[in-house]
Parts: C-alpha cells; structure tokens; sequence
C-alpha cells in the first residue's frame, strides 16, 4: 500500500506523507496483525519490529505452524493482536517456554519476542543457556536501552551516558556499569547460529532488519541450531525527546556501542 | 522397585511425555529415571539450567498440549513459584512432583508462595503402591481443571523400595485439548492465545481485561477447589477419644502405631488426609465427632495443624505433639521417625486427654 518513489538510482519508500490510496490505519497495518491501532506510543519502533517480522512468517509460508512466545513490556500490546498463536511468557521467561514448545512440536517454527529489560536484565540466564544448547529457536530482541513500560528507566543495555529516569545525569560506569552486548555475547557461544543486529529507524534499516529476521527463520528452518536477531527500537518517550528525534537518537547513541551488522552466520 | 522409579514410571505410564527438572535431594531420582524412561517412548526430558527454567520449559510443553511435569523439593520449588501460579491464572495443566525434606513445605505446597488467587490440588501419598495410584491422578486431575497439580512426597517415598505394579493406561494422554497450541490456527483470523492476562483479542474490541480475566480464572479456581473430591484414609475414630492426623510417610507411621495400640485396648483413632488441598474438612469433622481431643503429628514445627484447627473450628482441642526429625543433612529423615518414639508421643497424649 506505501508509495514509493525513485530517488536516484534507489527506490524510497515515502513515510512523510499519506499514500494517496490509504485512508485507514488498517490500510498499512499487514494481514497477521488483526487491529490496526494500537497503544504505543507515537514514534515507538517496535510496532515496526513486529510488522515486519509476521511480515517475514507470511512470505516464509509458515503462518499455519508457528507460534510465538510473548515476553512482557510494550510490545505486550501485541501478544493479543496477531494473527499468529501466542504463548504468553513471565517477564524474563520466554526462551524456556519456546524451548519446552519446540521440543514438543519440532516442525512448528518458533520464535520469542523480548524486550532488553525482559531478556537481558530478567531473563539473561534463559537466553544465554537457549543458545548454549542451540535451542532451535529464533530469539527477537527489541532493544531500546529503556525499560519503556514503565516510564524510562535504565535495564542492562542503556548505553554510557543515556539519561534515564534513575539516571537523570546519564549513565555512569563508575555508578551503574556498563551495558551488556548481547547480540556479541550471543555470537560469541557455541550453539548460536545466525546472529544479528538490526535497527527500524530508518526505511533502510528496515529492509535490511527484514532480511535478518528472515535469515534467522531460515536458519531455523533448516535446523542449524539457535538464531538471535537483535532489533534497536525508537523510544522517545523513555529517551525524554521529542517524537521526531528518535531515529537520529538511536543512530547516534543507542547504535554508537551496539552496532548494527551481521554478528555470526548467513550471508546477508 | 524404588519410589522414585515407580513414580517415575507411573509418570510415563500416565501419558508424560515430557520432563525438565534441576538436580536436587531427594528429588534428584525422579528426574534420573525419567532421563531413562522418557527418550525411548518418544518422549523429552530436559535437565534444565534452573528451577525457573525447567518448569519454564514444562510450561511451553503443556501448551501444546503435552503432558508435562517437573518437580523439585521446597528449595527449587520456591523458585518455581511466579510460574506456578501465572499457569493457574493462565488456565494451563501440570505436574509438578514435590519431593520434600520433612514436611516442613506444608504451607508452600497447599498455600503456594506465588502471586495472586490461585490454588493448586495436593496429593500426598503415604507409600509407594499409593504415590503410583496417584500419579494418573493428578495428571487427570491437572488435564480436567486445566490447572498445576501437586503430588507431595519425600526423602523416604523416593527412597524406600516396594513390590508394586504399575499399569499400562489406554487412556494415556487424555482428552482433546482445543485450547493447545499446534501453529495451526495461524492466518485463520481466529490464531489462539495462551495468557496469563486473558484470551480476548484486541479485533473482539475487548482486549486484555484483567478485571474480567481474573474474574473468570478466579471462577474456575473456586469451581476446582469445590469440585476435587477430597481423599482421606480414616481408621477406628468411631469411639476415639484420640485422633491423631498425620500425612505422607509420618501418616503411615501413626497408623501402624494406631492399630498397634487399638490391638491393646487403646481408644485412640487417625486421619490420614490423602489430598491435603482440598483439605479433608468433613472427613476430619466427622472423625473428631464424639472425641476428646485431636493430635496432629508432623514432621515439622505445626502446619497442617492450621487446617485441622480451620475444620473442627473450635469444636474440639487441637494439639500439637509431633516436631522437626532431621539429621546433619536436613533431609527430613531422623531418629525420631521411629514407631516406638511416635507410640511413646501419642500414648503421652492419650493419657493427658483421659486424665483431663
């Protein structure tokens, strides 16, 4: 439905403006995704991560045998708006259960959706022992450094500096650590197998954040073993920014220490 | 065979078809032997990296529909806690066998130590032949009430060695699940949901409702706490002057001592709750009907006594005369798990009340 234009040699997919064939939301919002409005807040990028992840279940044809494990943050908003099955997890909880799901229905394509407060703070034994056992799973981070649910504060993957609500005067090693690279801790295990770091602010970044999700159901698919795609999301609520700011905020700050790229495996 | 194996086998004879559990004494066997037991008839068991994970794991098994079990003992079981009871809220069945160190996990295992409302049927067998008679139970028990199920053993459950003979179930499995997750309602516009937070779907205009949700699940916990039919063994109360209630291994014990006594002329008589949730209420009322006073026994420092108290409700003395038998292990076996020792107690207590 989105209009594009060629820019150059590049063709651009136009989000400053209305397409002129669409008047409803519903009109944008993809098959799997059974309402259209949602609760999040404007300029949330993980509306985005979600789209375009059932978008990569319909084109892989595995609609009618996945099913998806919830974490709980924003993106909860979700676990009852897909037209997906949705096993809803505790925070912290929902590679185990995706593991406990696989076991018992090895063909299902199974993937988990997570936010870094959830996986990286609550849950960061489960995940990483998922991967260690090469769990064939496909784990979906949606990472904004912010526990946004609850109004900004800071989780393990706040980066140096980042002003949270806990950390008015940005996040300081001496005081609070350092942040936690999961995606390179990930890689760096033996029973991952495909790996990677995406952002949505920015169309491109989209396209290529699409073609990691796909590789990692892929790699799923071919049972080679536990697959991880990291997505940096816009929070310019829990970053305390104005709405339109976020994507060159998570390009300056967030994605400065956790670097967007291909961590381990594929070839896209 | 050995408790834990027969319960172990009773598992997978009940339809188990999938196990994760963490090492720890003395439930360490039960997950051993569904190790051996599970692979060859197709089934999984996961040696999970935790208690958080292992009954994680039983959880995403049970939603497909599975029957799934874990275990562990009061250790372990404390961190299974959140789970259990977001299962309850979540409407999804399971095993967990609980193989404590005493019985000091009374409250743990009939309370639960979980958030919010929710309730979880306990059955505490007193022998091997009777924790495999349970075993298909409670997972027909968790399957219909779409709810955790307990079973309550210890140390010396696990460990004692019995002739028993464990039946083949044909009905293994269960029913139908209609609410099990398979993917296959994927792009029907009707995908399932399986949540703690409620099945409305934001395209029914509803959404998320915990108010109506824990309405409903708080409904379907109260029809199951009603609707579970309590179990109780109950032996010469109809003239006692004396009950004495025990559980489990120390329910065995009281009632070997109790037709000892009854054999020499003793009007002393015992209750042996078998579901410790719901808890035996009438059955306790009845027995203690007609009686002086009432003894509970426990190896522990008095916690099911609660439940004896809530039953007779005042109607008769409530005592206390058992206590902490352990040794440097804290494993919940000792010195005074002992007939003549239980003997000497409830005979104590028999002349007290005769005197009084």
């Amino acid at each position: 439905m989105s209009e594009t234009e060629l820019v150059g040699q590049r063709v651009v997919l136009r989000t400053d403006r209305r397409p002129d064939n669409a008047t409803l939301v519903d009109d944008f919002t993809p098959d799997l995704v059974d309402v259209g409005a949602h609760h999040l807040c404007p300029g949330c990028g993980e509306p985005i991560a979600i789209r375009s992840a059932v978008e990569c279940i319909a084109e892989l044809g595995a609609v009618e045998r996945t099913i998806s494990v919830f974490g709980i943050g924003c993106y909860t908003a979700f676990s009852n708006n897909l037209d997906v099955e949705v096993l809803q997890a505790l925070h912290g909880r929902a590679p185990s259960l995706a593991t406990g799901v696989k076991r018992m229905r090895p063909d299902a394509l199974v993937l988990t959706v997570q936010g870094d407060g959830d996986m990286v703070n609550e849950g960061l034994q489960e995940v990483l022992h998922a991967a260690a056992r090469g769990e064939n799973i496909t784990c979906i981070l949606l990472n904004n450094g912010v526990f946004g649910e609850t109004g900004g504060h800071i989780t393990s993957t706040t980066v140096l500096g980042q002003r949270t609500k806990n950390t008015l005067d940005g996040r300081d090693p001496e005081r609070d650590g350092y942040p936690i690279l999961i995606g390179d801790l990930i890689a760096s295990m033996g029973g991952s197998a495909y790996v990677a770091r995406g952002a949505v602010n920015d169309a491109g970044n989209v396209a290529r954040t699409r073609r990691m999700l796909a590789a990692a159901f892929e790699t799923q698919e071919r049972g080679e073993g536990f697959s991880f795609v990291e997505i940096l999301t816009m929070c310019p609520t829990g970053w305390f920014i104005e709405t339109h700011e976020a994507p060159d905020y998570l390009a300056d700050v967030l994605a400065g220490t956790h670097q967007i790229g291909v961590l381990k495996g594929g070839s896209r | 065979m050995e408790g834990s194996e027969a319960i172990a086998e009773a598992m997978v004879a009940a339809g188990c078809r999938f196990f994760a559990g963490y090492p720890m004494t003395p439930f360490t066997e039960i997950l051993e032997r569904m190790a051996e037991f599970l692979p060859p008839v197709g089934g999984v068991c996961m040696n999970a990296e935790s208690e958080l994970e292992a009954i994680g794991m039983a959880w995403g098994a049970a939603a497909t529909g599975a029957r799934a079990a874990t275990g562990s003992t009061g250790q372990g079981l404390a961190l299974m806690q959140e789970s259990i009871s977001e299962m309850c809220t979540a409407r999804i069945p399971l095993v967990v066998i609980n193989m404590g160190r005493g019985q000091g996990d009374y409250f743990q295992a009939t309370r639960g130590g979980g958030h919010g409302d929710y309730r979880t049927p306990v059955l505490a067998p007193s022998t091997v032949a009777e924790a495999v008679e349970l075993v298909p139970v409670a997972f027909e028990l968790a399957d219909a009430w779409r709810n955790p199920v307990m079973l309550y053993g210890d140390y010396y459950l696990g460990h004692t060695s019995q002739a028993v003979e464990v039946p083949d179930l044909v009905t293994a499995g269960g029913e139908a699940k209609p609410w099990a997750l398979d993917g296959s309602t994927g792009g029907s516009g009707q995908a399932k949901l399986l949540s703690s937070l409620g099945e409305a779907k934001q395209r029914d205009g509803v959404g998320y409702d915990l108010a109506e949700h824990l309405e409903r699940a708080g409904a379907a916990m109260q029809a199951m706490s009603a609707g579970v039919e309590p179990r109780c063994d109950v032996g010469h109360c109809d003239d006692a002057d004396l009950v004495v209630v025990a559980f489990g291994t120390i329910g065995r014990f009281v009632r070997w001592v109790v037709k000892e006594l009854r054999s020499e002329g003793y009007r002393v008589g015992y209750v042996r709750p078998i579901t410790l949730f719901p808890f035996p209420r009438d059955a306790v009322i009845e027995a203690a009907r007609g009686a002086k006073s009432v003894a509970v026994y426990e190896n522990n420092l008095g916690q099911m006594i609660d439940d004896v108290r809530l039953s007779v409700l005042g109607s008769c003395p409530v005592e206390f005369i058992g206590g902490l038998s352990m040794d440097s292990s804290g494993f919940g076996v000792g010195s005074e798990i002992d007939a003549p020792k239980i003997r000497a107690r409830i005979l104590a207590e028999l002349e007290r009340v005769e005197a009084t």
